[in-house]
């Protein structure tokens, strides 16, 4: 696989605050690669120098093997940033046609992508009649024209409902399918949904984390929470037998790490109809996501 | 290179004709040039000049002050407002040099400015000669004017791009352009005038007034523009001067084309720094 993009060691500096630090990163062709952080953690900064808005400090930064800002750079990135504006008085259809223009792609290939996000029949509309999610879907019309090597996307989900999110990811991952590599980066883990191969966590300015999501999961050893009820309402016992602790009248819950789970599951399998239903929940998304940003906060008090 | 400048020129325009730039330009250059040539022409029985010479000599004054403000109103937000709105980020992340976004804006702007320049004055100018009975007579004056006020207005547009890069909001960049406009065609000419009144033959007034004169560019204009309406001496004040200008008037026309290369080349100069 080749890294579309590559972030050595890079490192920004505002005066004396290091925004971005150390900084090593990889995005391979084809690959979905979740960037994770606080507002503030370094993510718009570092997504400003891939587009060579901004100098690094130091370290290397490569755009498909190019030095980010310069022409070969720009015509291998797509972007959207967050929060995407286009002069209101321009139709979807003219928005388009100018970055097509720009971008020396086809027109009519560009037009078309207005029928991919869903804008088809908004095409003719003024983009000041637009909501914040159709404006931010033809952002993203315009970030595949001409099939970018690198699609970079600032927040792309925060302003969707869900299925226009599912309808999103799902472009993201056909754009994926086809060998661009694809960098987004958001403020939640549950809003990735688990779409992406890969996922980096950011902190004040340091990357703490760069792994597959079950990989993460796994890495933040988190226990898995079992709620059991029964049968006769007496919590009390069954908490007794089973080591839990007392939730209400009727149910208890357990925490158990995921290789005992199984353990955990035969004991209360073992109890038969005294137990009348079991629920078992892994750590979530959000709770892994805090995981790790909150083991930065222990490691650096701030 | 030239594909980015036309598309980014011609979205320019398109906005231009869109937000009512346009029209409004169009009316408002009409509306002062009418007023003028109609009070304007009533004594030229008199003086003997064909009626759209003197025409021509009162919307050079026009142009001096209008000129400049619409060209200032169209430029002030161009970086400053777009970086502001964020409609420029995409643009800039775009395979598009700093220098085609700059030009073509440019060009589009100066389309828009033409547009209202050749509208306005054209329309006037037109009217005049068909009121009078002196045809054409005038026309190469009226053409004079028509052009040298787009190029003042490519000045300003310069100037205006300037100060809207150097600052990073709308309203500073609004009240920047203001002032500018205050400065360059109010208070210097004023300041000029009350240097004159304090010395009045001394070596400011004979050396050194002709020279600050052709360094502004509303000025340069004017006097390029009265200078070469030869017959018409007369009309006007600044006439006289004119005559007994220590250069050629090319030289004013030179200080013109030097403010537009300064302007254009220092907004260019900052406006490659931004860092969006």
């Amino acid at each position: 696989m080749t890294a579309v993009l590559k972030a050595d060691a890079v490192c920004r500096d505002f005066g004396r605050h290091r925004a971005v630090d150390q900084v090593t990163l990889s995005v391979s062709a084809g690959e979905r690669v979740a960037l994770l952080g606080h507002n503030g953690a370094g993510k718009t900064t570092l997504f400003k120098m891939i587009l060579g808005f901004l100098r690094p400090s130091d370290g290397a930064l490569a755009v498909a093997g190019h030095a980010p800002g310069s022409a070969d750079a720009r015509r291998a990135v797509s972007y959207l940033p967050e929060n995407v504006a286009f002069q209101k008085s321009l139709t979807g259809r003219e928005v388009i046609r100018f970055y097509a223009k720009l971008k020396r792609a086809d027109r009519a290939a560009a037009e078309a992508l207005l029928d991919r996000v869903g804008l088809g029949e908004a095409r003719d509309r003024r983009v000041g009649t637009y909501s914040k999610g159709m404006r931010q879907r033809l952002g993203l019309a315009q970030a595949l024209i001409g099939t970018p090597q690198l699609l970079l996307l600032d927040e792309p989900t925060s302003g969707l409902d869900p299925i226009s999110r599912q309808d999103f990811y799902e472009i993201v991952t056909e754009i994926a399918a086809r060998g661009s590599a694809v960098f987004l980066s958001s403020h939640s883990l549950t809003e990735l949904e688990a779409k992406t191969d890969r996922v980096a966590i950011m902190r004040s300015g340091k990357l703490i984390a760069d792994a597959p999501l079950p990989q993460l999961r796994a890495h933040a050893g988190l226990p898995i929470r079992i709620r059991v009820e029964s049968t006769s309402g007496d919590a009390e016992t069954l908490a007794a037998q089973l080591g839990g602790s007392r939730v209400n009248g009727r149910s208890v819950e357990i925490l158990c790490s995921a290789d005992r789970k199984l353990e955990r599951l035969n004991a209360i399998g073992a109890l038969g109809a005294a137990v009348s239903d079991i629920d078992v929940t892994p750590p979530s998304l959000d709770d892994v996501y805090r995981h790790f940003s909150g083991a930065a906060d222990q490691e650096e008090p701030s | 290179m030239m594909v980015n400048i036309v598309a980014v020129a011609g979205l320019e325009l398109k906005l231009g004709i869109r937000n009512r730039w346009v029209i409004l330009s169009v009316l408002i250059l009409t509306l002062f040039a009418g007023i003028l040539a109609l009070v304007g022409s009533a004594p030229t029985g008199t003086v003997g000049v064909d009626r759209l010479t003197v025409t021509a000599a009162s919307l050079s004054t026009l142009s001096v002050y209008l000129v400049p403000l619409i060209a200032l109103l169209l430029a002030f937000d161009t970086v400053a407002g777009e970086i502001d709105r964020g409609t420029l980020h995409l643009v800039l992340a775009c395979p598009v040099s700093r220098f085609e976004i700059l030009a073509g804006k440019f060009l589009g702007h100066l389309a828009v400015l033409s547009i209202a320049v050749v509208a306005g004055y054209g329309l006037t100018g037109g009217a005049v000669a068909f009121a009078g009975d002196s045809g054409l007579a005038g026309f190469d004056v009226l053409a004079r004017l028509i052009v040298t006020s787009i190029l003042l207005g490519a000045v300003f547009l310069g100037i205006g791009y300037l100060a809207s890069a150097l600052v990073r909001q709308t309203g500073t960049a609004a009240a920047l352009a203001v002032g500018v406009w205050l400065v360059a065609v109010v208070l210097y000419d004023l300041g000029l005038l009350a240097m004159l009144l304090v010395d009045g033959d001394g070596i400011f007034a004979t050396t050194l007034f002709p020279w600050l004169l052709v360094a502004s560019p509303g000025d340069a204009f004017r006097l390029f523009n009265l200078a070469a309406l030869g017959g018409a001496k007369s009309l006007t004040g600044m006439a006289g001067i004119a005559e007994a200008l220590p250069f050629p008037p090319g030289v004013a026309l030179a200080s013109l084309f030097g403010w537009l290369v300064a302007a254009f080349g220092g907004a260019l100069l900052v406006f490659r720094r931004i860092e969006p």
